[in-house]
């Protein structure tokens, strides 16, 4: 869809934040990031009050989860689920926390609220949401959007979205963001009517510039490369891990079997019957270790796939860029060509076909005095279209600058998360094999003593 | 395995052949206490022409006149009277019961008393115009006297063995023989030469010969040694005898017919028996199946823990700060793949085997309990013939007496059989599950030794 010349600067400014002037203003939750360095955060920014209020700790938790009925937009009943957002605020000096907010938000809310923050943030990496779907579902796990398991690693993966939001030193200032914490009804329409949908880059048009860029920034076109190769990597590797997990359950599961076999064998044995009885039993803790097990794998899973779907908002940062560059490109042709126009009506030459040139030859030449308008006029176009080239230049800089910054801070984010994960995951998975070599050791020297008659 | 059986050479009552050192312990002993009464003849062979005699009372008087050179040819077996009471008088090797007996054998191997020793190996494949089959050699290693020699090689195929089996079921209809893999399994099978079936049948044949030659009676079978020592053109020859097709189908009719008749009154202790088989076939076929089902949710789970190491080294490519780690998560999933490759080799050697051959000699039992009653109804037939006709009484008689030994014949042959089965299985079983625990313990503990 084409937009009626977009204000080029509007493309990528956060709306205009009215001063939170009042004193719990400044949002910086418990995770609480230390923004270090001199960071540039944007010319939005400029509106804040900076240094002068008190900042205060807020905590932040998605705690509860519920079902409810509604009619949706097309007036037809639907179920769907609503979590609870509660927001306390904590006392500085006694660190007692206070109830401050508590507001019900489904789904699509969230959504609406990410989509809000990557228009107006696009120099950002923006904290991605849980999945919509439940997807690398292994048999045991349910695909249903309803069930229990899901809601309740849904609503941890929310929670974990507004804690990112609130730790990033530029997104947790957006005050569309403060109200979705703070303002229950209300709050669709105001994000509605920042119009923020309307300043969406176009899809096609995001297409259209990642083919024909000429020249970006190297170091976007690695990083699209990397986010490229994270995705397709963390996909097999949940692919993969979903269908172990699967396996497993299969043969704990199937162990269990001999537990019960085992007991209605030991009815009919005298010596060895207590033997086969401890060893069913211990069968049976085998098996149902398994739930547990797995349980701790899922959360592990979801780290992982929280950083699945940050490769996509890498994407989204490189795709800006390219579009970016891409006007500026586009805007530098037009003006070299509007140059070359100029000149060659100044000096009389023509030095490339054109259709005006044609005219003029077959129909006869415009008068003087149309000439001289028409070159003024080139000449006004000229001198806009350099000083527009020349904010755009500035512009693609400051983005590359800042989202770079904002890269990096990632990158550090990533490396911290990723390998605490993996970390937790071995000892998990040592563990687990202790707990099992320890239950088998049990069940072993029980059916070993147990039946021994010399 | 049958570390019973060699202690146990004479153990059975019945019909059975003692051959060897017991016997030759027996006899001289029946020389000693039977001779001095009567100082019977002048040529008292000593020690070194050991003769088993018979030792039941009437013929003890009878010693003295009887010409030694007539006692030779009685090889009999000892009549049911004696053969449990007296031989604890004077063999201090014989217990009271062989239950206690049981009791006595310890779990090592005792070498002396296992003289053949059986070796399955070496599959081969051959083709024909008419079919493919495979031949196994089996080696035989012996210091038995009756053997003409102590070392025999030979080659059979299953069909042999099916015919071996077969032959021991017609001679001892209440012995627990032990049981043959299967002809062919029909889940799972590509083709019938698939190498890791040849295998598994190879083991199942070695075990089953093994059995045979550990079984106290068993071991001393004319065919069980024909098998293992004739050659080719021999042993096919000597198949062809004994009852015809059409005499073996006959015998099996009237085998169905009676147990159709069902049995009036099985004595107690087979009641117990037959409950026990009952309910052990039908748990030991389950663990058969679940052990099968877990083996093969193990390969697959192995499978994909394959693939699931490798994906973390492509991922550490494309990092700079997280390589180190991926790696080591990396090979840790690797030292887990070799640890349960191992644990599950252990599993299908040590209890897959036994528990599937345990799941075949329930077959086994089963039909040993229906021989029984077989044999059983006879005797109820001919006893009800009896009562209701009254004819021919005396022929009746001599008839129902005849097979009133042979009952009992089967029947304590089965009971002593059982004892014996029963610990070999109790045996089996425990080793099996407890080496599969080791296993289990040996592989869980390399990841304590571990740190990421």
């Amino acid at each position: 869809m084409e937009q009626a010349a977009p204000d080029p600067e509007r493309l990528w400014q956060p709306a205009p934040l009215e001063p939170l002037s009042h004193p719990d203003a400044g949002l910086e939750s418990m995770v609480g990031e230390e923004t270090k360095g001199a960071r540039d955060e944007g010319p939005g920014d400029g509106t804040m009050t900076e240094n002068n209020f008190s900042l205060k700790k807020i905590e932040i938790s998605v705690s509860e989860a519920e079902k409810r009925t509604g009619r949706n937009a097309m007036n037809m009943q639907e179920t769907y689920t609503a979590y609870l957002i509660e927001t306390r605020s904590v006392e500085h000096n006694d660190g007692q926390s206070v109830l401050t907010d508590s507001l019900w938000r489904r789904y699509s809310e969230f959504e609406l609220l990410r989509n809000y923050l990557l228009v107006y943030y696009p120099h950002i990496v923006v904290p991605p949401l849980p999945e919509k779907r439940a997807e690398f579902v292994w048999h045991k796990l349910s695909a249903d959007n309803m069930d229990p398991d899901f809601v309740e690693r849904r609503r941890i993966g929310l929670e974990n979205f507004l804690l990112r939001v609130a730790s990033h030193p530029i997104l947790c200032r957006d005050k569309i963001f403060y109200l979705f914490l703070t303002q229950e009804g209300n709050w669709k329409e105001t994000v509605n009517e920042t119009g923020f949908q309307l300043k969406a880059d176009s899809r096609l048009k995001a297409l259209n510039a990642t083919f024909r860029v000429k020249n970006p920034d190297k170091r976007f076109i690695e990083l699209k490369h990397y986010s490229d190769e994270l995705q397709s990597v963390i996909s097999h590797l949940l692919r993969v891990r979903a269908r172990v997990a699967d396996r497993l359950y299969g043969v704990y599961k199937v162990h269990g079997n001999y537990g019960r076999v085992f007991s209605e064998w030991s009815a009919i044995e005298k010596e060895m019957g207590d033997g086969l009885q401890s060893a069913g039993h211990h069968m049976d803790v085998y098996a149902s270790s398994i739930d547990d097990i797995l349980e701790d794998e899922e959360h592990y899973a979801d780290q992982l796939k929280e950083y699945l779907f940050y490769a996509e908002a890498l994407r989204a940062v490189c795709r800006k860029h390219e579009l970016m560059q891409y006007d500026l490109e586009m805007a530098a042709q037009d003006l070299a060509s509007k140059k070359q126009q100029c000149e060659e009506l100044a000096t009389g030459t023509v030095r490339t076909f054109s259709l005006k040139g044609m005219t003029t030859k077959l129909f006869g030449q415009e008068t003087p005095e149309q000439r001289e308008a028409r070159i003024k006029m080139l000449e006004e176009q000229i001198k806009e279209g350099e000083q527009q080239l020349k904010s755009k230049n500035l512009e693609g800089r400051e983005f590359v600058r800042n989202a770079w910054a904002d890269i990096e801070r990632f990158k550090e984010q990533k490396n911290h998360d990723l390998k605490e994960a993996l970390i937790s995951y071995a000892v998990m998975q040592i563990s687990m094999c202790k707990k099992v070599g320890f239950g088998f050791s049990e069940g072993t020297s029980i059916f070993r003593s147990a039946g021994k008659f010399l | 395995m049958g570390k019973l059986g060699e202690a146990g050479l004479a153990a059975t009552a019945g019909p059975a052949r003692t051959l060897g050192m017991e016997g030759e312990c027996r006899a001289s002993q029946a020389r000693s206490w039977g001779l001095p009464a009567g100082g019977a003849g002048g040529d008292s062979p000593g020690g070194d022409a050991p003769l088993p005699g018979s030792i039941s009372s009437s013929s003890l008087l009878q010693a003295e006149v009887l010409d030694l050179d007539e006692d030779e040819d009685d090889l009999e077996v000892f009549s049911k009277d004696a053969s449990l009471m007296d031989m604890n008088s004077f063999s201090p090797l014989m217990p009271t019961s062989p239950l206690s007996m049981i009791n006595q054998v310890k779990f090592e191997d005792e070498p002396d008393l296992k003289d053949l020793f059986i070796t399955v190996d070496e599959p081969e494949s051959h083709v024909t115009t008419i079919e493919t089959f495979i031949t196994y050699r089996i080696i035989t290693k012996t210091s038995r006297g009756e053997f003409d020699s102590s070392e025999f090689e030979v080659r059979r195929r299953y069909q042999d063995f099916l015919w071996l089996k077969e032959k021991l079921e017609e001679a001892h209809p209440t012995l627990i023989i032990p049981p043959l893999p299967e002809k062919f399994i029909v889940k799972g099978m590509v083709e019938r030469f698939n190498d890791d079936f040849i295998e598994t049948r190879r083991k199942a044949l070695h075990k089953f010969l093994n059995r045979i030659a550990d079984h106290p009676t068993l071991t001393f079978n004319e065919d069980f040694k024909i098998f293992l020592t004739a050659q080719a053109s021999e042993f096919s020859s000597h198949k062809k005898q004994g009852p015809g097709l059409l005499s073996r189908m006959g015998q099996s009719v009237r085998a169905v017919a009676l147990s159709m008749r069902g049995v009036k009154s099985r004595p107690e202790e087979f009641m117990e028996m037959n409950n026990f088989i009952e309910i052990f076939s039908q748990k030991i076929n389950l663990i058969d199946k679940i052990s099968q089902r877990i083996y093969k949710e193990e390969r697959e789970y192995l499978d994909e823990m394959k693939e699931y190491g490798p994906i973390h080294i492509l991922w550490s490519a494309s990092e700079e700060d997280l390589a180190d780690t991926l790696k080591s998560v990396a090979s840790c999933i690797d030292k887990c793949c070799k640890a349960t490759e191992k644990r599950m080799s252990g599993f299908s050697e040590a209890l897959l085997p036994v528990v599937h051959e345990y799941a075949l000699y329930s077959e086994m039992l089963m039909a040993v309990m229906k021989r029984r009653d077989q044999i059983q109804a006879e005797l109820d037939s001919k006893v009800e013939a009896l009562t209701s006709k009254k004819a021919d009484t005396d022929l009746l008689t001599e008839e129902i007496g005849k097979l009133e030994d042979k009952v009992e014949c089967a029947n304590n042959a089965l009971k002593a059989d059982w004892e014996r089965w029963k610990q070999n299985m109790q045996n089996d079983i425990k080793s099996a599950f407890t080496n599969m625990a080791e296993e289990n313990i040996l592989y869980y503990e390399q990841f304590s030794i571990r740190s990421p």
